[in-house]
């Protein structure tokens, strides 16, 4: 009945972890009463829990991405602060604990910060800019997200039952197997992985068929918005790589609970098949991150210079360009496995060759900037700073690329440093710009501009002072994930990375306070007319927040930056004739969802602890929620054409109002303008 | 009964049928009867499943460039990537197999 | 035998929905077909690996698959001539009697599939015998394992045909299990052509 569960999965094994996870029980706890307390679970489930809206699931992604980052970045201060004084001595964290701490900051940073926070920002934007009124699948978006949550529920868990992994972010066997892993840990990596899989398959799916079918008139394809190219080739990367990290861990699951031999050590397994396919997900998924971060910088320069974009056509074929590409490098993370020359110097070359298109990229958002008219604020102070320091970690993956170089720094802390140099002045400050760009789309409010610049300066320094050293520690022959070293030269430059990581977390720490300014100051730093930054895109043209049926006119457009365009030409914010309205269905809210998560999460757990009878119940449980929706029927609400009127001429007395004596139909230009 | 359109497809079905059937037999019945030796027997399993997946395509599936764009540039695409893909992995192991086990 | 196309209030945006859906269908089978595609990697990579245990031209024999391939072909025919009728969308109990012979024959298919793998099994010649049986198992198993959930598809297909009718809807999840059945069957001819074939080859 309780196959491997027992007493001694409770987290007693050492006072870090007992502590952690008291914390984040009372966190629970305390989350449940509030909302007792306050009476506020019908609310919740009525308007979030149940809401099939993409501007709604969006915000909910962010929260799980924010609330995961706390968790890995306080790993990250962990690990730290243990390599500054571990030089001769254990430090404070043992040696099963820090593999612990590596293993999920890792994890829980590209599966449950990057990609939630990327999707987020998706499902929040891609529906406004492209002029349409959600997802082509809303309750599918929501089936993701739920997925997505109970993965990160998985993650959460396995601090209070059990351990996790101590393979690394990446679990390669044989080390992973079950011979020198008996544990669950690498069964809560895998199972958490591939709710995370299946999620982001699903949600790679509902953008491009978006995108595909959902674009308003005269919206083609050398129209979209850059933000929504990049998504279109990221969600084709994911469709296509993503089967490949399915088919290693399930590959993974099944050598450790059958006893398969895919990747064992005996009896004809191969263990770096693992590895490539691995990677072969792998690089196609470090292009899944940067690529709609990419899109957010394309946004944020070009309105933020108040200039259309530089070179647009160059920027889509190169976004092409790498999309295909990607799939040709994924042997330079295992140059040292010890393939022939000629496999490996191909590889090398490949990944030189991609370095070209991004190239491209980088010199068009110079140009766009050049004769710009340039405001700093929070979103383009990120742009900037990813520009210069993104060429950084660029230059050194080129070094990377040279196999005979690589052979050197291979799992050095060179490698690290290289990794975080493109993820995080890339995808998170992307997503932090993009999150700072749209959030007064998402709430009718800015964010404070001050904490937030304390914040970017925070990450800036952060980053530096983190992340410079470790080049330095790789190149000077520290290896990754050490946990106690005997190198005295080591220790100053471990030092200097860890108070970079504490000035990382000081710079998270205003981002929260920030919110919390925000929140408090939102009369004042509110949007009254939906366009606050002088934005040249369709999602600018409605309310901030926007009503719940996005546009009660599809727009009709006919040319690029369509916004900037009206302004420009004295034809915004037109008032339709009554006769364009028309009655339109919008998706009613729906529990199944969310139930479906609830059960994939017990199944999940059911699979990490052997718990056959719970895991066919929650099969079936699904399989059940399934077949309901698909007896479903009048799936859909109605507005009808006079409501959707109403509001929108009262927007536009609102409006009329706002704009007192200056000219309506040019925008609110005088508003932005620079000093 | 039918609508001729229908009958049409109908039409399309049996000699989409037929053809796959003939297509897998002549595979079976060169392995077993051994006809041919090992190099041109795997030469026509290769070929006969090529044109049996055509088949496929075509007459069940209904890919036509004029009647399901996107479908049938999509399977393209995917075929162009599962190319890479396995072509790829085959390539790297199978280097691999040559120079650590040298069998 | 006829019944009227029911829905509740057919919406104009229906056709481009039902268009929408089934693209996505498309963008799923293809993210499958790429697992497909892993798997048959995976296998060439271990397909030497025997160690020391049976190899496949000792396991392997064409009588079973070539009935298999043979019940899978005639349900490929079966399951397209159930797509005559619900695309016309009027006759309901013919095209519930065609989708049932698709499953009869998938239900054959399958029976023989699991003999063939118990047959393996009481050879001691189980997936953990070595890398080449893991491989084999899991491709093999991996394209039943669609089947019978096709399978389970087409039975609560057919569920819903009895209780709700052939609408629109149902008309275009019909059609993507087409799709699904036939992709399905393009999986085997690779398998056979991959495995069995050049397996049973002396």
């Amino acid at each position: 009945m309780t196959g491997r569960l027992s007493w001694e999965a409770l987290p007693t094994y050492g006072a870090i972890v007992t502590f952690a996870a008291v914390l984040v029980l009372s966190l629970i706890v305390m989350t449940v009463a509030y909302l007792t307390w306050t009476g506020k679970w019908g609310y919740l489930w009525r308007e979030w829990l149940t809401s099939l809206s993409h501007k709604r699931i969006g915000i909910m992604y962010i929260i799980i991405a924010f609330v995961m980052m706390l968790r890995a970045l306080l790993e990250a201060m962990l690990m730290r602060a243990q390599q500054a004084v571990a030089l001769n001595n254990p430090g404070f964290v043992d040696a099963e604990h820090f593999h612990q701490l590596f293993s999920t900051h890792g994890t829980v940073m590209i599966f449950f910060v990057l990609m939630p926070f990327i999707t987020g920002l998706i499902n929040k934007v891609l529906p406004l800019q492209i002029g349409a009124r959600d997802m082509a699948f809303p309750w599918l978006n929501a089936v993701s997200l739920w997925l997505t949550a109970s993965g990160a529920g998985l993650v959460i868990m396995s601090l209070l039952l059990g351990r996790f992994s101590t393979g690394g972010w990446s679990g390669y066997p044989p080390y992973t197997g079950i011979d020198f892993s008996p544990g669950t840990g690498v069964d809560y990596w895998i199972w958490a992985l591939a709710l995370s899989s299946i999620s982001t398959t699903l949600s790679g799916i509902n953008f491009l068929v978006t995108i595909t079918k959902r674009r308003c008139p005269g919206m083609g394809w050398m129209r979209l918005p850059l933000f929504v190219w990049t998504t279109a080739c990221s969600s084709i990367l994911i469709i296509f790589a993503f089967p490949s990290l399915s088919v290693a861990t399930l590959l993974l699951a099944l050598d450790r609970t059958l006893d398969m031999h895919f990747f064992t050590n005996d009896l004809g397994g191969n263990m770096m098949h693992y590895v490539n396919l691995f990677w072969l997900w792998g690089h196609p998924e470090v292009y899944i991150l940067i690529l709609p971060a990419f899109g957010v910088f394309s946004e944020v320069i070009a309105t933020f210079s108040s200039k259309t974009l530089f070179g647009y056509r160059s920027l889509v074929y190169a976004t092409v360009v790498i999309t295909l590409l990607s799939f040709t490098v994924w042997l330079h993370h295992f140059f040292t496995m010890g393939s022939s020359a000629s496999v490996n110097a191909f590889f090398g070359i490949m990944t030189m060759v991609i370095a070209v298109p991004t190239g491209v990229k980088i010199y068009d958002w110079i140009f766009t900037l050049y004769r710009g008219r340039i405001r700093f604020s929070v979103p383009m102070l990120y742009a900037l700073a990813f520009i210069m320091t993104f060429v950084l970690g660029g230059v050194s993956g080129v070094l990377l690329a040279i196999p005979p170089f690589d052979y050197v720094v291979h799992n050095s802390a060179f490698l690290v440093a290289h990794f975080h140099n493109m993820l995080i002045p890339g995808t998170l400050f992307g997503m932090m710009a993009g999150y700072t760009y749209w959030f007064p789309k998402a709430t009718g409010f800015r964010l404070d501009e001050y904490w937030g610049r304390l914040g970017f300066y925070g990450w800036l320094v952060g980053f530096y002072l983190a992340f410079m050293p470790l080049y330095l520690l790789g190149l000077m022959g520290m290896p990754r994930r050490l946990q106690q070293y005997d190198q005295p030269e080591w220790q100053p430059l471990l030092i200097v990375a860890g108070a970079g990581a504490l000035i990382i977390l000081l710079g998270a720490l205003c981002q929260l306070i920030q919110l919390i300014v925000s929140i408090r100051r939102r009369r004042t730093l509110a949007d009254r007319t939906g366009d606050p930054w002088d934005a040249r895109t369709l999602e600018w043209t409605i309310a901030s927040p926007p009503p719940e049926w996005n546009f009660s006119v599809i727009p009709n457009v006919d040319e690029r930056d369509p916004f900037a365009a009206e302004k420009g030409k004295g034809h915004a914010y037109p008032l339709p004739a009554r006769k364009d309205y028309q009655d339109i269905e919008l998706p009613r809210n729906n529990g199944l969802p969310f139930v479906l998560g609830v059960l994939s999460f017990w199944l999940g757990f059911a699979l990490v602890w052997h718990l056959w009878w719970l895991a066919i119940l929650t099969l079936l449980g699904s399989a059940g929620c399934l077949a309901r929706r698909s007896f479903q029927r009048d799936s859909e609400k109605r507005i009808s054409a006079e409501n959707l009127y109403q509001y929108d001429r009262k927007r536009h007395q609102q409006l009329q109002k706002l704009a007192g004596h200056h000219a309506l139909n040019e925008g609110f230009r005088w508003e932005n303008k620079v000093d | 009964m039918m609508a001729p359109a229908q009958q049409e497809r109908l039409r399309g079905y049996l000699l989409g049928f037929v053809l796959a059937l003939l297509l897998s037999l002549v595979p079976f019945a060169c392995v077993h009867y051994q006809w041919l030796d090992r190099f041109p027997t795997m030469a026509t399993i290769g070929i006969c499943a090529v044109l049996q997946v055509l088949v496929h395509l075509r007459y069940f599936l209904h890919l036509r460039l004029s009647e399901a764009k996107e479908r049938f540039w999509l399977l393209v695409f995917t075929l162009l990537l599962i190319g890479l893909m396995v072509g790829g992995s085959l390539w790297i192991m199978w280097d691999l197999t040559d120079r650590m086990m040298g069998h | 035998m006829t019944d009227i196309i029911r829905s509740p209030r057919p919406s104009p945006e229906l056709p481009s929905r039902l268009a929408e859906r089934e693209l996505g269908f498309w963008l799923f089978l293809m993210s499958d077909l790429v697992i497909f595609a892993l798997l048959f990697a995976t296998y060439g990579v271990m397909a030497d690996r025997v160690a020391g245990g049976p190899s496949a031209e000792e396991l392997l024999e064409l009588r079973r698959p070539l009935l298999e391939t043979l019940l899978l072909l005639t349900s490929t025919l079966t399951m397209g001539i159930a797509s005559l009728f619900w695309q016309s969308g009027k006759v309901r109990y013919p095209l519930i009697l065609w989708l049932g012979m698709t499953l009869v024959c998938g239900g054959g298919f399958l029976y023989l599939e699991l003999q063939e793998l118990r047959h393996l099994l009481e050879q001691d010649a189980g997936p953990s015998r070595s890398g080449f049986l893991s491989a084999f198992f899991v491709l093999v198993g991996t394209h039943g394992l669609h089947v019978c959930l096709g399978m389970l598809w087409g039975l609560f297909m057919i569920c819903q045909l009895l209780l709700r009718g052939l609408d629109a809807e149902v008309a275009s999840r019909l059609q993507r299990l087409g799709s699904y059945w036939h992709l399905l069957d393009v999986v085997w001819i690779v398998i056979i052509s991959a495995v069995y074939l050049p397996g049973a080859m002396p």
